[in-house]
């Protein structure tokens, strides 16, 4: 096993002295046709795309048995590190994997130049609009967005009215999911500003390919994305209250048995924090202590991957054993910092994502370099009229769940579907939103019939402290399944190393 | 500037506990390797079950309505993942201690637990026959073996560092005082003569298992006694196994932890120690057992426990046990 690099590497050699002859059913590319979608490999970008020539002869040299043998090898490390997520059942633990592909998706700087500003532009937007809400609600007083969407909102928190959070940042973490249409242009389908998570496959991704692939990645000249944790740590030391020198920061998790506590792990480490547990904070004196072997110590960040109910039990879900009683307090007194800050979740609602490119405008006086997708809002009376009348074509979606539940796709589903969803809308039309059905883009991905072009999306990851940073990339999903457009890991979906090339021609 | 570090009482206890689980599971392998070779024609069960009582689980043996056979002995330790005190349940608990504390240890570490914790899972029963049972053994032996060279060669020496050394000499202290109680459930028919050449074998056999015998062979006089065995398996102070060494080693994790990082809580663990020092050398080998071998070993065994609550009670009194916590606390057989 230990030996499996090394002898992929000559069996590599081997193949491309042989690969002059090479085609047919070993040549990877064999009959490949990403048909009417956009394709991250093969469509013509309209720049200079030697990176991308270049990875597709590299692959065609490997040759498909030799590609398969050693993603194989590949997965199969990834489960020796446990860069895994657990799944419980009874009393056995499995570790499953997040499947990866070897198949690299490629940006070229002019298209990471769009993603990072655009990125930059909703970071700053969602800071803006929490800062409003939860202080003079200018925005609701100028009629863009209704009251009742951010007051009547669940995630919406009157505990963050009129509390300062340091540079007026709400959201440090965000991850932003963003897909490509069939001309090729950038499309935000959701933003993620609570707890979002995906960017240790990020990093790991890269130390796999590094690893199992540097045939494939020789000379490249990519943005590099092992500077994450160092930003992360960053900002969260900037946030910390204020006049706290050498502030001690932590990451709150939810323990072994949460489905990402690899990535906690993860970002502990690469912080060079502890990584807490609730059970191992306290708060006394209205300040927070972790429980060490000298005794207490003092608290004064904490990147929390656990939801706003779970905090803590005396303010939020009383049944919760995850948080930490009286942490909220603590933190109303200002002496511990939470990342992200409390009640963001009311800025990543679907419905408050519909009236995104009016809030950009609202607050920074700019169109959205990012679009959304088209979004009909059901409790508009023209968005509802649209979405009755075209139910066969259009994605309809409830605003208050996520996870992809209740969802309709109107070109897939059947009459009876369709009426039932009719009728769901009329009776509570301000629940509903609607969307076009998106060709979302493909890439050449490993399949059991060879390379296939499977859907994929990205997640950004921009990190806010005094500044915002974005992480060069991003976590691409591919949905495995052919013709499938749901990513999620849960489904089926995989992950794909994503490369920024560091500038056009991006050769060295 | 590099930070002063301190440690969490869930690592602290975490560590305590992923080391005692493998020493444990190392020592497993070894007591069923000796265990095999003390099989005797026709009384090859007698050989087995007492396993079963040094581990003192008679009572969880036959509760199950196990037959005390060999194959039920060796299935009940190598296979059974139920029984809290089998070498999967603990290598089980080691693993879940290790990936709570994933954020310290080093990741080659992890690593290597994860591969050895998937070979030991897929131990297949057909590997418990005859001239396998030993090299599996080995292979057990070994993999813990190279968990603890990747340990020292690669795990950061602050605070959990002392934990983990910890964990790993009390584990090691009580198993081999279960390793040299093994001869005192043997029972040896026959003339005096066989009984004597059996009785060579079977010593032989115990410094074997604990990797003590071409040690134990450049230090004892030519033709030694049990008490030479014992004395060298108890009191030994250059043996790495012997219960004194433990004890030297686990005074010095101590006082490291006191002087270095100023834990004062240490005191009454040191105590407990003076303590055990006093028992252990207060009386020679042949004292030792001319007063009840057995009994003594017991009295160890018991004072190792209580070493471990004042180290418990002093720096993780707050947190949960983890799990399997409760195959610790082996009563007293």
């Amino acid at each position: 096993m230990c030996f499996q690099g090394y002898c992929a590497l000559q069996h590599t050699k081997f193949q491309m002295d042989k690969c002059a002859g090479m085609s047919g059913v070993n040549e990877p590319f064999h009959n490949y046709d990403p048909g009417q979608y956009f394709c991250e490999l093969t469509t013509p970008r309209g720049v200079p795309d030697a990176a991308m020539a270049t990875i597709r002869r590299r692959i065609g040299e490997i040759g498909l048995p030799a590609l398969r043998a050693r993603a194989a090898a590949a997965e199969h490390e990834l489960i020796n590190l446990g860069i895994t997520f657990t799944v419980y059942s009874d009393a056995n633990a499995i570790d499953r994997i997040l499947p990866f592909d070897c198949i690299p998706r490629i940006l070229t700087a002019a298209e990471w130049a769009i993603l990072e500003s655009g990125v930059r532009q909703r970071v700053a937007t969602l800071n803006a609009f929490l800062h409003d809400i939860y202080h003079d609600r200018r925005i609701l007083t100028d009629g863009v967005l209704p009251a009742d969407l951010v007051l009547g909102n669940p995630n919406y928190q009157p505990a963050m009215e009129r509390f300062p959070v340091r540079f007026g940042t709400y959201v440090h973490i965000c991850g932003t999911d963003i897909v490509r249409d069939p001309q090729g242009d950038f499309l935000v389908l959701e933003d993620n500003a609570r707890t979002p998570s995906g960017v240790s496959y990020v990093v790991e991704n890269r130390h796999l390919m590094a690893r199992a692939f540097p045939d494939l990645m020789a000379g490249m000249r990519l943005r590099p994305v092992d500077d994450y944790g160092r930003r992360l740590l960053e900002a969260m030391t900037e946030i910390a209250p204020e006049g706290v020198d050498d502030p001690q920061v932590v990451l709150l998790s939810p323990g072994i048995y949460n489905s990402a506590y690899f990535e906690h792990v993860f970002l502990a480490r690469e912080m060079g924090v502890p990584l807490v547990e609730g059970g191992d904070l306290m708060v006394e004196d209205d300040r927070v202590w972790m429980r060490t072997t000298s005794g207490r110590r003092a608290v004064h960040t904490i990147y929390r991957r656990i939801g706003d109910d779970f905090l803590d039990p005396t303010v939020f879900r009383p049944d919760s054993m995850l948080g930490v009683p009286g942490l909220i307090g603590a933190w109303r007194k200002g002496n511990v910092s939470l990342a992200n800050a409390v009640g963001t979740g009311v800025a990543d609602d679907k419905a408050v994502y519909a009236y995104m490119p009016r809030m950009i405008r609202y607050y920074l006086g700019e169109d959205a370099i990012l679009s959304n997708v088209e979004t009909h809002i059901c409790r508009e009376p023209e968005g509802l009229a649209f979405t009755l009348a075209n139910m066969e074509k259009l994605v309809v979606k409830p605003v208050g769940e996520s996870g992809g539940y209740g969802i309709t796709i109107g070109p897939r589903a059947s009459k009876a579907e369709i009426e039932a969803a009719r009728a769901a809308l009329l009776a509570d039309p301000e629940n509903w939103i609607s969307q076009p059905m998106i060709d979302l883009s493909v890439a050449p991905t490993l399949t059991e019939t060879g390379v296939r072009p499977r859907h994929l999306d990205l997640r950004p990851f921009a990190v806010t402290g005094r500044n915002t940073w974005v992480l060069p990339g991003g976590l691409s999903r591919v949905a495995l399944k052919e013709g499938s457009l749901v990513v999620n890991s849960s489904q089926g979906g995989g992950s794909k190393d994503t490369w920024v090339l560091a500038d056009e021609g991006s050769m060295g | 500037m590099l930070r002063r570090s301190f440690l969490l009482s869930r690592y602290a206890e975490g560590l305590f506990w992923m080391a005692r689980y493998l020493e444990r599971v190392e020592n497993l392998a070894r007591l069923i390797d000796v265990t095999q070779s003390f099989e005797s024609p026709g009384r090859e069960s007698e050989a087995w079950f007492a396993l079963v009582r040094i581990n003192a689980d008679e009572e969880d043996f036959l509760k199950r309505g196990l037959t005390p056979d060999a194959a039920s002995v060796k299935h009940f330790y190598m296979l059974d993942r139920a029984n809290s005190t089998s070498i999967p349940f603990s290598l089980e608990s080691a693993r879940h201690n290790a990936r709570t504390l994933r954020p310290l240890i080093a990741t080659e570490m992890w690593r290597q637990l994860n591969i050895f914790h998937r070979d030991v899972l897929a131990i297949d029963a057909s590997e418990l026959e005859g001239d396998r049972l030993s090299s599996l053994c080995t292979r057990i032996k070994e993999g813990v073996q190279a968990q603890s060279g990747i340990t020292a060669g690669t795990f950061y020496r602050d605070q959990g560092h002392y934990f983990y050394q910890l964990g790993r000499l009390i584990e090691r202290a009580d198993q081999t005082t279960r390793l040299l109680d093994i001869r005192y459930h043997l029972l040896v028919n026959g003339g005096y003569e066989e009984r004597r050449l059996t009785e060579i074998t079977q010593w032989g056999g115990i410094l074997r298992a604990a990797a003590g015998y071409h040690a134990f062979r450049r230090v004892a006089r030519p033709g030694f006694t049990p008490e030479d065995v014992v004395s060298f398996l108890l009191q030994d102070k250059q043996f790495p196994r012997s219960v004194g060494c433990c004890l030297d080693e686990i005074d010095a994790c101590l006082t490291h932890l006191r002087s270095v990082h100023n834990l004062r809580g240490t005191a009454p663990a040191l105590e407990r120690v003076d303590e055990l020092r006093n028992a252990l050398f207060g009386q020679s080998a042949s004292d030792i057992i001319i007063a009840g071998l057995h009994e003594f070993l017991d009295a160890l065994q018991s004072d190792l426990i209580s070493l471990a609550g004042e180290i418990g009670s002093a720096f993780f009194p707050m947190v949960q046990p983890p799990r399997g916590a409760e195959a610790s606390s082996q009563s007293q057989s």
